[in-house]
């Protein structure tokens, strides 16, 4: 956090916007495991980021994993070949598809290492990002109930021509079959935009 | 029971066509038993002397364990979707085989304009050209929720009645409300606070664009006041502390002043860019908040009423309460705040909160004060929340969260007995009481048949009234003193007034 701090008065590099928006989908999906209830609450803890109170998994199985996936999305962002990250929430005795988290993430190729850092300050990324999450915090209220015991799984869209690397393998995009989408709010570091939504499943009954 | 036994046996003997009562039972009988186990009822067996054979073999032979029958029922051990041929159908990749089983099936043949076409779908569909990504997947499934982990939302939204609380009340709250009262057209919006008793014990309603005084001890109804434009309409009203004048928000950003005695408007302040769906008094400043987050002071004895803005929300202000003493101001807003104000302004000419509680996850209504322990403060949150917090706003604390297991649209608290009573919405629209400071619940009022969206409290404390989407207002005679508590109390406050009479001597 102090590297950062340090960087807001220089502005947003290539390096740090990749650690923000990395950093933002660690909580963010954090946030969306409490809120569908795929882990019971009990295992949540309550911590300050982004001026919020958020609640992040005590778990330790589950903190290994997301902290994988996390660092390997800091490497991807820093490079720019990350696309897209989606969290797929998925009934466990069927493997049926009832919720579709996707964030879509548009990297400005042309910033390098070298570039100037850019002018935007942490707190402006930081409001955005608070709404975002906030906006994931209020989906509960229009998102159909989750009857069954779920399981969630991570898809990250990269480049065609990525080398795999070792504990990661190949996958299908898991549509939801006849979904509702939508879309929330976006945020971007100046460097890297994300923009979030989310499509579930219809409902069968109007 | 014991009689017929008797009965039975004797006629057993009697007849001498019926099985011995007291023999070890046949095989056939045996086996009946074993595999029927606790099923068959006594009237379905052979014969009526069965109980009583059972009774005595089960004791007679020693080889039958007596835990033993009952226990014969074959179960097969349900595995998550488990069958003989796959084993666990979770931890299979039914998609990705799916997926590279069925990828070798791509036509080689394509004319270059189907290509380009089935290209553009492909973009328009997936958002993207799924040719240039691809898509990966972190192996090592992490480790789901343990067995007997029921998703915690269906057990919150499908909450059945709660069991009542262990311990006997110590006093009767009749479960029916003692009036209803029908209030067509109200605006079933969480946001909006629409109900306020005054001290002169009239209950004023907004009901869409007008505003309809109920006086509750003549019962009579008038309607003071109806918007002049029919889109327009009232979003907050807040009795004075004297009670005869109402201050009246509006969705066209007014804030209006009206005497009731006259039933006249004397003042219509405009200082807000939005609707105005949050009011509060202290003493002669009034404060309202509103749909952009700010919230101005006015002071409505002088012309320019707008004397103060405070910045501290950046959604809705839905909950505004002054304290008791008038030191503190608090607010709550759709951006899941709750910030604490002081009166006057700091150092630098700026208000600035001096508590911001960040910890609600819904947005914040309900706020009150509790009028017997200072600095104390009462919120719950919406939907997407659902606890009460109680905070001491001095060390900025959180002394208690109770999870309500249901959005909360209002606190009102009771002198009379230390409690406080809440609302709520789906799925029961029940009202709770809780004890303070133990947080117990003391009973649960239900009968809206829609989500409660506001709650105030008569002048004596006795009554609350909420108002619900169902459009009616049921008023609650949950806190009424005890009528010899009462006496004792008003003793106490003339054997006080009469020492100053003796002192005076």
């Amino acid at each position: 956090m102090a590297k950062q701090l340090g960087r807001d008065q220089q502005g947003i590099t290539l390096r740090g916007s990749a650690e923000i928006v990395a950093e933002f989908f660690s909580y963010g999906i954090n946030s969306i495991l409490y809120q569908r209830g795929i882990y019971p609450p009990e295992t949540f803890t309550r911590v300050q980021k982004y001026g919020l109170t958020l609640l992040v998994t005590t778990e330790p199985e589950l903190k290994n994993y997301l902290n994988n996936v996390v660092e390997q999305m800091k490497e991807w962002l820093y490079k720019c070949i990350v696309q897209r990250l989606v969290v797929v929430i998925s009934s466990i005795e069927n493997n049926e598809v009832l919720e579709r988290w996707q964030f879509d993430i548009e990297c400005d190729k042309t910033v390098k290492d070298e570039s100037a850092p850019r002018e935007k300050s942490q707190k402006a990324i930081q409001d955005e990002i608070r709404s975002v999450i906030r906006q994931i915090t209020a989906t509960v209220t229009f998102l159909p109930l989750l009857e069954t015991a779920c399981a969630f799984d991570l898809l990250i869209y990269t480049d065609k021509d990525l080398a795999v690397p070792e504990k990661w393998e190949e996958s299908g995009p898991q549509f939801i079959a006849n979904s509702e989408e939508v879309r929330l709010r976006s945020f971007t570091t100046t460097i890297h935009k994300v923009n979030s939504m989310v499509a579930y499943k219809k409902d069968s009954f109007p | 029971m014991a009689q017929f036994v008797f009965e039975v046996d004797l006629h057993g003997l009697l007849k001498l066509d019926t099985p011995i009562p007291n023999a070890p039972p046949a095989r056939w009988q045996r086996k009946v038993k074993e595999s029927g186990g606790p099923g068959p009822s006594p009237a379905a067996g052979p014969s009526p002397m069965k109980p009583a054979n059972r009774s005595h073999s089960s004791s007679k032979t020693p080889s039958r364990t007596p835990g033993k029958s009952g226990s014969k029922i074959q179960s097969t051990p349900t595995k998550a979707g488990g069958d003989r041929y796959i084993p666990s159908r979770s931890t299979m990749q039914m998609e990705m085989a799916n997926f590279l089983l069925t990828k070798e099936n791509d036509p080689a043949e394509e004319s270059p304009t189907k290509k380009e076409q089935q290209k553009a779908w492909a973009v328009n569909l997936n958002g993207f050209d799924i040719e240039e990504a691809k898509i990966l997947r972190l192996s090592g499934k992490p480790q789901n929720a343990p067995e007997g982990y029921q998703n915690n939302l269906k057990v919150l939204y499908s909450q059945k009645t709660t069991p009542g609380s262990s311990r006997k009340n110590g006093r009767y709250i009749p479960s029916m409300p003692d009036r209803i009262l029908d209030a067509p057209e109200i605006r079933n919006d969480y946001y909006l606070n629409l109900i306020d008793w005054s001290s002169q014990n009239f209950l004023a309603v907004a009901l869409d664009n007008s505003v309809y005084l109920w006086n509750h001890t003549s019962g009579e109804i008038i309607q003071l006041l109806q918007m002049e434009h029919p889109d327009d309409y009232v979003s907050s009203v807040s009795w004075i502390k004297e009670g005869n004048y109402l201050a009246v928000g509006t969705s066209n950003a007014e804030v209006q002043l009206w005497d009731i005695q006259h039933r006249k408007r004397l003042r219509n302040m405009t200082s807000h860019s939005s609707r105005v769906g949050s009011l509060s008094w202290n003493s002669y400043i009034l404060s309202s908040g509103a749909r952009t987050g700010h919230i101005h002071h006015h002071d409505v004895r002088v012309a320019e009423h707008h004397v103060a803005t405070l910045a501290g929300h950046t959604q809705e202000v839905c909950g505004l309460k002054w304290s008791l003493d008038g030191r503190y101001l608090a607010s709550g807003g759709n951006d899941n705040l709750v910030n604490v104000w002081p009166c006057t302004q700091g150092d630098s000419g700026d208000f600035a909160p001096i508590q911001t509680f960040t910890q609600h996850q819904g947005a914040v209504k309900a706020v009150a004060w509790c009028p017997w322990q200072s600095n104390v403060l009462a919120t719950g949150g919406g939907t997407s929340d659902r606890h009460i917090r109680i905070w001491n706003v001095c060390s900025g604390t959180c002394l208690s969260a109770v999870d309500a297991h249901s959005q909360v649209c209002s606190i009102v608290w009771s002198t009379n007995y230390k409690e406080f009573i809440s609302g709520h919405g789906f799925a029961q629209n029940q009202l709770v009481i809780w004890k303070y400071p133990t947080m117990a619940k003391v009973t649960e009022l239900r009968g809206h048949t829609a989500r409660v969206l506001n709650m105030t409290i008569s002048p004596d404390g006795a009554t609350v009234a909420s108002a619900a989407a169902d459009e009616t207002l049921r008023l609650w005679r949950c806190f009424e003193m005890d009528p010899i508590k009462k006496k004792e109390r008003e003793k106490a406050n003339t054997a006080k007034s009469s020492i100053i009479h003796q002192g005076i001597r």
